[in-house]
């Protein structure tokens, strides 16, 4: 399958020279310590923790994932690109490649932040697991997406965010809210409306991106 | 010319009507609006509120119909409409957030208080200046016209969300919130006759202003353009 295989090269130039990866780390380990020193010896309640939890998370997506792109153009490879593969073969290649980023990425920070903070304790786990997969999958679409807009623009680095917070918004809003429902132990069954929201925004998403890609991509 | 003259007059005729006219507890005369609970003597401000964030989001959708029409005919006038749309729409934005919480201090004590709809209306003013931003980010003219007409698409499919469905199934302090018993959506005709009027008139002048200006902002856009073209091209 062409996508998978444009993912693997993504995967193993990655690997190689592991620049990508690290320098990730290095900004989730720095963004956590920010915070914490920020806090200090104060009690935070509960539901902040959670929501301090999503803002680390977004600023890290935006410190990792317009890789997926702007590195094509930086080495002059996304000319290449345009002409081995369809536009939706090469949204797909990206996408796996920026979902698995979201995901290692957002572990590691999932497990960072519970053993950094003491008040981040989860009651149900299994709302937190569902709001962390959806959520995860929309971001690294809707990430994913901006990235090959801005990949085309100037200051890309100072531009991502920028375009991608208010697309995030509604995504970031409800998961929050969620997060701090499972934090309290709310029942699935309540917290089903928020969980709709969520999912119908990964469709949503996910749509709108592989009938816009086409446009983004061709010159 | 007379159609200006007459827009004219009407929007001072509303702007005047929605200030002077008095609320009084039982309405005698003609001009004379009724207590709503809840609201009392700060109603008025439905009046100019009402009006400018429909137009935004009117403004919105004209921006993004336009960004479509683009992507399917490669025209750049389209592009300029959008534009143009998007210009008065941010103003428009701002006129409602302003207004808005020169209300909320009357109302509810604080300028901003992170209501779900004033949540919704500073994520609409973020669209909308990112949108500017991807704008002046990118030198040649076509691949311009081209990702902002993409991202318009995009934004456009998150402003349903944060204007219609949000502030309705959230509790927050504005009227029309999940937890409000008394005010609700005032538009549902609750309204005295008078009042009706006034609001009905205001949202009709507002928007041939509206219309009136988005007119000659793109026709203004795209007489630059070609200036510009014929100056360059010796």
């Amino acid at each position: 399958m062409k996508s998978y295989a444009l993912f693997q090269k993504d995967f193993h130039s990655e690997l190689r020279t592991r620049y990508a990866i690290n320098s990730l780390a290095m900004f989730i380990i720095v963004a956590i310590s920010v915070i914490l020193f920020s806090i200090g010896n104060e009690n935070i309640s509960p539901g902040l923790t959670g929501g301090l939890f999503w803002v680390i998370i977004f600023f890290s997506a935006m410190s990792g994932l317009s890789r997926a792109f702007v590195s094509e153009e930086e080495r002059g490879t996304s000319l290449t690109l345009q002409l081995i593969a369809s536009p939706a073969t090469v949204f797909t290649g990206k996408l796996l490649f920026n979902l698995i980023l979201v995901f290692l990425m957002n572990i590691v920070i999932t497990l960072l932040y519970s053993m950094l903070f003491a008040e981040f304790i989860i009651q149900n786990y299994l709302l937190f697991f569902l709001t962390f997969v959806f959520g995860n999958i929309g971001i690294a679409i809707s990430s994913t997406l901006i990235a090959a807009i801005i990949a085309k623009a100037g200051s890309k680095g100072t531009l991502y965010p920028v375009l991608s917070f208010p697309i995030l918004l509604p995504l970031i809003l409800t998961s929050v809210k969620l997060t701090s429902f499972a934090i309290d132990g709310v029942p699935i069954s309540e917290a089903f409306f928020e969980l709709a929201i969520v999912l119908c925004y990964d469709i949503i998403m996910i749509s709108a991106s592989y009938m816009l890609f086409d446009f983004i991509w061709k010159d | 010319m007379i159609w200006k003259i007459f827009l004219f007059l009407l929007l001072c005729f509303v702007s005047i009507a929605g200030i002077a006219f008095p609320i009084v507890q039982s309405p005698t005369k003609w001009y004379e609006f009724p207590f709503i609970l809840g609201l009392e003597q700060n109603a008025k401000i439905i009046f100019f509120h009402v009006p400018t964030s429909w137009l935004t989001v009117i403004a919105f959708l004209m921006s993004t119909i336009f960004s479509i029409q683009y992507l399917r005919k490669k025209n750049l006038d389209d592009d300029a409409k959008s534009y143009a749309a998007a210009q008065l729409g941010i103003i428009f934005c701002i006129l409602a957030t302003v207004t808005g919480s020169v209300w909320s201090k009357f109302a509810w004590g604080s300028f901003w208080s992170w209501d779900p709809r004033q949540t919704s209306i500073f994520a609409l003013l973020l669209i909308y200046g990112a949108w500017f931003a991807l704008r002046s980010a990118i030198e040649s003219e076509d691949k311009r016209a081209t990702l902002s007409a993409v991202y318009s698409i995009i934004a456009f499919l998150t402003v349903p969300f944060f204007i219609f469905i949000m502030p309705r199934i959230m509790t927050g302090l504005h009227p029309g919130s999940a937890d409000d018993t008394n005010a609700g959506p005032i538009i549902d005709f609750k309204m005295n006759f008078s009042m009706q009027l006034i609001f009905f008139l205001s949202m009709i002048g507002f928007t041939i202003l509206y219309f009136w200006m988005w007119n000659l902002g793109y026709k203004s856009i795209i007489l630059k353009e070609k200036i510009n073209r014929q100056l360059t091209r010796g």
